[in-house]
């Protein structure tokens, strides 16, 4: 029986659908360690690339010191918190906010760097004022790269949220960690599923969210140019 | 931490770093043989690119553990497993930065080879692959880095690696031995980002004392709106 037939035998059984352990509850729990780990990453990680990049200042430093951050063992670092602080939120919430920074910070300082000089030098010669030539030229020009490191981020949060599993949090990880320890495939391929489709459809609503967020200027120059 | 465990447990460190090496290693430079055929047809061809860059957003975004499971019923709990998942993600960092490479290359660069009497082969070979080189190191060095750290994860379906000492270090609750897994991976991680840029210095001579723009965009699969 492959991997495909596993999965489908677990997912239609009823007793998969209710109750404590039930796929909803999961999903549910899942999408909650994302959402949290997420907006707080942003929350960090946007304002300080928007910094960097507008006084383009350390952003060498960036690079770099993002490129060794990727470096750190999110497992590591998750079960370090755990057998410091205990099962507390904090211990879900640092590795995968440590994880989902690079990406959103490197993606934003880039963008902004790489604004066409001659485009702020207009901005500048029409009377905008920092502040205005953040907001109205230098993010807007950015956001299609900004878009792009938010949903890079987005899918190693939900795809690693599934480890928070490994030292007893919840999540859709538990379908994977408790079959492996019980020898349940069905529930292993299961649940590894159920990750799959989710990781698929956080990318499609990030595809889509871009094209939504992308000025249409940028959108007609982008088709112009080609 | 006690520092005494690390002299007395010098037998699996050794060993547990020798087999982090291969799982960090052996991926990314299997990626690397199989994305230059790859993406040298794909930017050979204006129609291939966007299907193979689909499918490897595709494939990046599904977890790690998810994709050992589903491989768990072809190759079964071992090496092989984690290799290959491990391979198919440098796939979809290396495919796009070896296309990414090749498009950075000038025209008049790739016309005046044309008219100095190379063959495409020949071009390919001296002028195209070598100009596309801080490009494709740059995806290497995500790769490899990512593998590194990834391996560690091998461990929850048996296969040994730094990710031996996270688990054992939680399941007897003793610290030292968690920092030790974590800072081993850290330092081969800098380690191998040392050599590959030392690599591209090596392999561009005359990029020397020139910064390279390559850093960051190509550090993740980046999405030309197709």
């Amino acid at each position: 029986m492959s991997f495909l037939a596993f999965a489908w035998d677990w997912l239609k059984s009823p007793q998969q659908w209710q109750g404590q352990d039930s796929i909803q509850v999961r999903l549910l729990q899942h999408l909650g360690y994302t959402g949290v780990s997420l907006l707080i990453a942003a929350l960090i990680a946007l304002p300080l690339g928007l910094l960097i990049g507008h006084y383009r200042r350390g952003g060498f430093a960036v690079v770099n010191v993002t490129n060794i951050w990727r470096a750190v063992p999110t497992l590591g670092l998750l079960i370090l918190v755990v057998v410091s602080f205990g099962l507390t939120f904090l211990s879900w919430l640092t590795p995968l906010v440590v994880l989902a920074i690079p990406p959103v910070l490197v993606n934003t300082y880039e963008g902004v760097a790489g604004v066409d000089p001659e485009l702020k030098d207009a901005a500048r010669g029409m009377g905008m004022t920092d502040w205005q030539l953040l907001w109205k030229v230098e993010v807007p020009v950015a956001i299609p790269l900004i878009m792009l490191g938010l949903r890079t981020a987005a899918i190693f949060v939900v795809a690693t949220a599934t480890i928070a599993a490994q030292p007893g949090f919840g999540g859709l990880g538990r379908y994977i960690i408790d079959g492996l320890a019980s020898n349940n495939y069905g529930e292993v391929a299961g649940g590894a599923a159920v990750i799959v489709v989710l990781a698929l459809v956080i990318q499609a609503v990030f595809v889509g969210l871009r094209r939504l967020a992308v000025p249409t200027g940028l959108r007609l120059q982008a088709r112009s140019s080609r | 931490m006690q520092w005494s465990w690390i002299p007395q447990n010098w037998t699996i460190i050794w060993q547990y770093t020798l087999d982090n090496v291969l799982l960090g290693l052996l991926p990314p430079l299997i990626g690397l043989a199989i994305s230059l055929p790859v993406g040298i047809s794909c930017a050979a061809t204006r129609w291939l690119y966007p299907p193979v860059l689909g499918l490897a957003n595709a494939v990046y975004a599904i977890p790690t553990l998810a994709v050992f499971v589903v491989l768990i019923d072809y190759t079964g709990l071992g090496n092989l497993t984690v290799i290959i998942a491990l391979t198919l993600l440098s796939l979809c960092v290396l495919i796009p930065s070896v296309v990414d490479g090749l498009r950075s290359v000038p025209e008049p660069v790739r016309q005046a080879a044309t008219a100095m009497g190379f063959t495409q082969v020949r071009r390919m070979i001296r002028v195209e692959l070598p100009l596309a080189v801080p490009v494709i190191i740059a995806g290497m060095r995500v790769a490899v880095v990512s593998s590194i750290s990834l391996a560690s994860l091998g461990y929850l379906i048996g296969v040994l690696s730094f990710g031996y000492f996270f688990i054992d270090g939680e399941q007897r609750d003793y610290p030292t031995e968690i920092y030790v897994g974590f800072a081993l991976t850290v330092l081969l991680a800098i380690l191998c980002d040392l050599l590959l840029v030392g690599a591209r210095a090596l392999l561009t001579p005359w990029a020397r004392g020139r910064r390279t723009a390559a850093s960051a965009i190509t550090a993740t699969p980046v999405v030309t709106e197709a």
